[in-house]
């Protein structure tokens, strides 16, 4: 398993740099991993979409651009506008939750 | 995995058949792109423009004559006869629409819709669009112009172009 060292904590991840145990998971972490993204700062309606990525890993559901348009959470305009250039990946790597593997 | 470090960064992608399956192609790719923050343009022509023709797009069939990939429900191969009778096509297809739905693939209408939001470009084909004499109000609300051949090269400059 790989490791990698963020925020001044050590935290599982894959090949792909998302995290594998949601339980290393903190803010912190999450501000760090999402600088590394090209987000610098994070706001609320950022962590509210963090907060539902996780309850819904949680819950079993499988993600998709759909799901999250529709969750009231966020419109999926908004979406593409809180992280540019891959929301979905993005979203989901500041999570602490698996790569998505929706290609919807 | 890929060990290129060369990224896509634009594709231009042009649907020009009207069946079930070739729109989707087109509408996964496009959506795909954006996903992955590649920018993307989707150019629809021929019968592709039923994709985006208000009373066509969400009504679109998967052919059921000469169509020889077809399998029925359990894998046997789908009789060419049984294809040509009425209604078949339409159940058919239906059928296909509640698999996709399964999937958490949206109808073809909302799936434009996820398209535009996520900064994603829909055109039409001029040359389509008076050849089946449409008006702009026929198409998609959110059509993003109507546009030359020539038009559409320069829409595409810089990016990859797929035909699908």
């Amino acid at each position: 398993m790989l490791q990698k060292e963020i925020a001044g904590i050590t935290i599982d991840v894959d090949n792909d740099g998302y995290m594998t145990n949601l339980n290393q998971w903190n803010k912190e972490i999450a501000a760090a991993l999402a600088k590394e993204v090209g987000i610098d700062s994070l706001t609320d309606k950022h962590w509210t979409v963090v907060d539902y990525l996780q309850k819904s890993y949680k819950e079993g559901v499988a993600l998709s651009i759909r799901k999250v348009g529709k969750s009231g959470v966020t419109d999926i305009k908004e979406f593409y506008q809180l992280f540019p250039g891959g929301p979905l990946k993005k979203s989901s790597l500041i999570a602490g939750i698996p790569k998505p593997a929706s290609c919807i | 995995m890929n060990t290129n470090d060369e990224k896509i960064k634009k594709v231009s992608i042009i649907c020009a058949k009207g069946a079930l399956e070739d729109v989707y192609a087109s509408l996964i790719l496009a959506n795909g792109a954006r996903m992955e923050g590649i920018e993307a343009n989707l150019f629809f022509t021929f019968f592709g423009l039923n994709a985006i023709r208000k009373n066509k797009m969400d009504k679109l069939h998967t052919a059921t004559v000469g169509n020889p990939a077809l399998d029925m429900p359990g894998g046997i191969p789908f009789p060419t006869f049984l294809g040509g009778i009425p209604g078949v096509e339409s159940g058919v297809s239906v059928m296909m629409k509640k698999e996709m739905e399964k999937l958490d693939i949206p109808p073809v209408s909302e799936f434009l819709e996820i398209i535009t939001a996520s900064g994603g470009k829909v055109y039409a084909c001029k040359l389509a669009v008076d050849m089946f004499k449409l008006e702009r109000e026929d198409l998609y609300d959110d059509l993003d112009g109507i546009l030359t051949v020539g038009d559409f090269y320069q829409q595409a400059a810089g990016g990859h172009i797929i035909f699908t």
